[in-house]
């Protein structure tokens, strides 16, 4: 390709790309109120803090608002994608690096050295950003902030905000919004709100709650079972108990039901926190994401990898936990070991027996590989080669997994990376939540995007806006529906194809994966020669 | 095993060397001077609104053609010689093949307009017209007004394209209602108003006299035959339609009228040459469809078509119910079966719109046996696979307006207009009744 026009292409600064007055204006409030957020930062001794927060976080919110309104109402209802390549921000450019390093630090900081931002130790008060935050965390939860109430807070701003913007975007596309409504609610309610009243509760002698997001499932939430969670939950009384058991019953009863009648978009774009804050901060990254097949190849090994990773240090942790005298735990280490080991087995055994053909061959030969491992594991553990459940102990699995999935993936690398590599790199590579509900989704599911018959030019507007990687336009050109274990349902290509021929349905399972050699609208005579 | 070469790397050529490939292992070579890879020429708008980049057009990554024995020639084929079966090229190379595939496509079409060639005067058909553009019109600094000649469907992309960058746009159409020749009155002027709603200069039953120059050789202002109106501008777009792209066939003994004349087995007159595509055009026409059909879709079925008749089984290009599809700004339009801008004899229109301006249907029926003809669908979705089940079993006007939400394909939670397009309908035919 001639690569000097393309250049020209991504350097020229179309005037159309330029801000408005307005939009001048609007940023500049929502860097003065990052600018608060930055004295505090650096220690200044700022008099009244709660009109500071206030007025931060005010900043931020107005100064987002009245962009968006600028940006989207003065236009008519429609795709509002002009000149998303030539923006620095949405086209990996300076203000794209930029951001991306901002973001990595700020996580970085966040996990691991947390008293820069100002977090107290030996029960002082806190000091910088955090101690910003105490009148909120206070007014809230009765105690002084940390940095993870810090981080809750921007990060429910950030839902918030950006995802009023995403509302005006799609305010012609009634899917999007409702999407969009739930997704701030559930942040705002099940995430924000509820654990911060929780732990108001345990202030009472009676109850020690666990942090608990109740949308949040296991292994998504991964410390569900730690011996603390546990703990907490069974000495906060009924409601702890109650707690617990909707946990469980979240990822065996309700989960499944859900995903079978609609996809994993049920939770992967409509209820999910990650996903949450991908589609509406992360929404003008969405394009950034790597199509190629090599992409990938890469997410169906990482994905899965991380989700027998979690599988591993789940089982060893509640191993650990559970003793081995009946007379103190109603489940045994041993029973519960084997009833681990019959329900993998189970789900191994009648995939193999009813979905095989449905499966590529790299699936089958990592179903294959990844079911050996833990058998063999479970077998040297029975023969008692080994003390360790997995030959290493169950705390040292639960702090690496706490470490580089926890904290690294998801956070530094998923987030901290938006602006490089697309808004969906923890959803897409490595939540072992999506990995659950996408392989359910790619056989036990009524969910699938219908393609319209031979409507296709191949434009590909569906395979750039798609946040997973899914070449889109592949399916869509052969007429196929498209049904992928990692689609998260978030309705773009739909919205963004411009002839139509992209619908999110639920429908029969029976001719839900079709394949079509010739495209309708050709000799019906031909299409049934190919057929046969 | 024979050696089959395509000129062209459009939807046509391409879709044919594809479904080759997968009847057989024949050698295949495409050729193009245009790019290197084929990409989505329906596409090449979003590519300068920003909304993809070049790559994105591509359906298929690099690696695609090599691995599945595709050989791609960049090259001009300048001159044919079916006798010896060689193609000549520009810089002086020669390919010979055994069978031939001419799937050349368009060129936008000029019609001798003084100032036609100038430097800023452009259509918008192929990669390189958009690299065009992105230097003449860069942004509304550069360019600080365009005219585009021409009310079809490059014509509105172009002015959607440039509107895109705040350019000004002055858009001349020589009928008196956009696109009025294709379609109904009642849909051509909700289009109109959309148009204008874009902040779209549009100047109807305007015609091009000509472009007059600067003293640099680039354009400088239009006038407008009508009213002899000069509008100062930087840019012209020529967007008054396409027509075959084969000059270069016209010195080989392969027969061409406007476009490379092919019987419905898609064979010209030269044994082992064929030719699909925009560049094809019918001897005798296929149903109620023109001789010459530059259109994305024909050109992939005649594609799939051909790849049947090359891999030993002849089969004639015989397409199913026309269907058709484009987007004016931000409405949506489909089309499936017939509607002519004019009902034909025996037959009438139904029409229904919506108070927002953005939606609308038209129906033509037959007035006689109520049978379905064909449906105009703008700002509504509907599924292809229904309405050509319905085209197939002949369903009545009466079953099809009574059964509109089995066909209706927009995303989930979108409001339905399916009750107030019955009613509507019930109120015309009473008021047909009554008088």
């Amino acid at each position: 390709m001639n690569s000097q026009t393309n250049q020209s292409m991504s350097l020229a600064n179309p005037e159309g790309t330029n801000l408005s007055i307005k939009q001048k204006t609007a940023i500049t409030f929502g860097v003065l109120g990052l600018f608060i957020f930055l004295l505090a930062i650096f220690n200044t001794n700022l008099p009244n803090k709660a009109l500071f927060l206030i007025s931060s976080l005010g900043l931020i919110t107005l100064g987002t608002i009245l962009y968006s309104n600028n940006a989207y109402l003065t236009k008519p209802k429609g795709i509002k994608n002009d000149g998303v390549f030539f923006k620095s921000i949405s086209s990996r450019g300076t203000l794209g690096w930029i951001t991306g390093i901002i973001l990595t630090s700020f996580y970085i900081v966040l996990y691991f050295i947390p008293q820069y931002l100002g977090l107290a130790s030996n029960g002082l008060p806190n000091t910088g950003l955090i101690a910003l935050f105490d009148p909120l965390s206070k007014l809230l939860s009765g105690n002084p902030a940390s940095q993870w109430f810090v981080y809750g807070t921007l990060y429910t701003l950030a839902i918030l905000v950006f995802g009023y913007k995403f509302m005006l975007k799609y305010r012609h596309n009634r899917y999007e919004q409702l999407r969009t409504a739930s997704v701030m609610f559930f942040q705002l309610g099940f995430a924000f709100l509820i654990p911060e009243f929780m732990s108001r509760l345990n202030q009472s002698p009676n109850y020690n709650l666990p942090y608990y997001d109740l949308k949040s499932m296991w292994p998504l939430n991964y410390y569900l079972f730690d011996s603390w969670s546990i703990n907490g939950l069974l000495s906060s009384g009924s409601l702890g108990l109650l707690m617990l058991v909707f946990g469980v019953i979240s990822i065996f009863v309700v989960s499944p039901i859900l995903t079978y009648k609609y996809g994993k978009r049920w939770y992967c774009s409509w209820v999910c926190g990650c996903g949450a804050l991908a589609e509406t901060a992360g929404d003008s990254f969405r394009q950034l994401s790597s199509k190629k097949l090599s992409a990938w190849k890469l997410e169906r090994w990482l994905i899965h990898t991380v989700l027998v990773f979690s599988v591993i240090m789940t089982t060893a942790m509640i191993y650990t936990y559970l003793g081995k005298d009946s007379s103190k735990f109603w489940l045994t280490q041993s029973t519960f070991l084997t009833s681990v080991g019959v329900f993998l087995t189970l789900v191994f055994a009648l995939v193999m027996l009813f979905k095989r053909k449905e499966l590529g061959k790299d699936a089958r030969y990592g179903a294959y590989g990844y079911f050996i491992v833990i058998a063999a594991l479970f077998i040297m553990h029975y023969t008692g080669t080994t003390d360790e459940i997995f030959l290493i102990k169950a705390s040292s699995l639960r702090s690496a997994y706490g470490l580089y999935i926890g904290s690294i993936f998801s956070g530094v690398i998923g987030t901290g990376f938006y602006p490089i590599l697309g808004n969906r790199v923890w959803c897409r590579f490595g939540c072992p939540m999506a990995a659950i509900l996408g392989f359910q989704q790619r056989l036990f599911s009524k969910f699938r995007i219908t393609t319209n018959g031979g409507q296709c030019i191949s434009c590909g507007n569906c395979s750039t806006y798609c946040e997973m990687g899914i070449d889109v336009r592949a399916y869509a050109q052969k007429g196929e529906n498209i049904v992928r274990s990692s689609c998260v349902g978030c309705g773009v290509c739909s919205a963004v194809c411009p002839r139509g021929v992209l619908k999110l349905e639920n429908g029969t399972l029976e001719g839900r994966i079709n394949s079509n050699d010739i495209l309708l609208g050709n000799d019906i005579n031909l299409i049934d020669l190919i057929k046969r | 095993m024979e050696h089959i070469v395509i000129i062209g790397n459009g939807i046509a050529g391409v879709t044919a060397a594809r479904h080759i490939r997968k009847l057989s292992n024949k050698p295949i070579s495409i050729i193009s001077s245009e790019t290197d890879y084929f990409f989505s020429r329906t596409a090449l708008m979003y590519v300068y609104m920003g909304h993809m980049k070049f790559e994105h057009t591509q359906p298929y990554e690099n690696w695609f053609w090599e691995k599945n024995n595709l050989a791609l020639v960049n090259g001009f084929v300048k001159t044919i010689d079916t006798n010896t079966k060689t193609l000549y090229f520009k810089d002086g190379q020669s390919l010979s093949y055994d069978k031939l595939i001419i799937a050349t496509g368009s060129k936008p079409n000029k019609y001798g307009w003084p100032g036609q060639d100038l430097k800023g005067v452009m259509g918008m058909y192929h990669k390189q017209d958009l690299e065009q553009l992105e230097t003449y019109a860069p942004n509304n600094l550069v360019c600080k007004r365009a005219v585009i000649v021409g009310g079809g469907l490059i014509g509105i992309e172009l002015a959607e394209m440039l509107n895109s960058r705040n350019i000004p746009v002055t858009f001349l159409v020589r009928e008196s209602s956009f696109w009025n020749g294709v379609l109904p009155n009642a849909e051509s002027e909700m289009i109109n108003r959309h148009i204008k709603n874009h902040h779209i200069d549009l100047r109807l039953s305007s015609n091009l006299k000509e472009i007059i120059s600067d003293k640099n050789g680039q354009v400088k202002s239009i006038i407008i035959e009508e009213t002899g109106e000069e509008i100062p501008c930087n840019v012209v777009g020529l967007t008054a339609g396409v027509s075959p792209n084969i000059n270069f066939i016209k010195s080989s003994n392969i027969e061409t009228n406007k476009g490379v004349l092919v019987n419905k087995y898609l064979e010209t007159n030269i044994p082992d040459v064929y030719a699909i595509g925009d560049c094809a055009e019918q001897r005798k026409a296929i149903g109620l469809r023109r001789p010459v059909e530059a259109v994305w879709y024909t050109g992939r079925m005649m594609g799939e078509t051909l790849a049947q008749t090359i891999c030993g089984h002849k089969t004639p290009y015989n397409p199913g119910h026309w269907f058709n599809s484009a987007k004016f700004f931000d409405i949506e339009y489909q089309t499936y079966g017939w509607v002519f801008a004019k009902p034909k004899e025996n037959h009438a229109h139904f029409h229904w719109k919506h108070k927002d301006d953005t939606k609308c249907i038209t129906i033509e029926y037959h007035t006689i046996s109520n049978e379905f003809i064909g449906i105009n669908n703008f700002g509504i979705r509907m599924r292809h696979e229904v309405f050509n089940t319905w085209l197939n079993e002949k369903r009545t006007m009466d079953y099809v307006i009574n059964h509109l939400s089995d066909a209706n394909f927009d995303p989930e939670f979108y409001k339905h207009y399916e009750q107030d397009i019955l009613k509507a309908y019930s109120n015309q035919l009473q008021i047909q009744t009554i008088s």
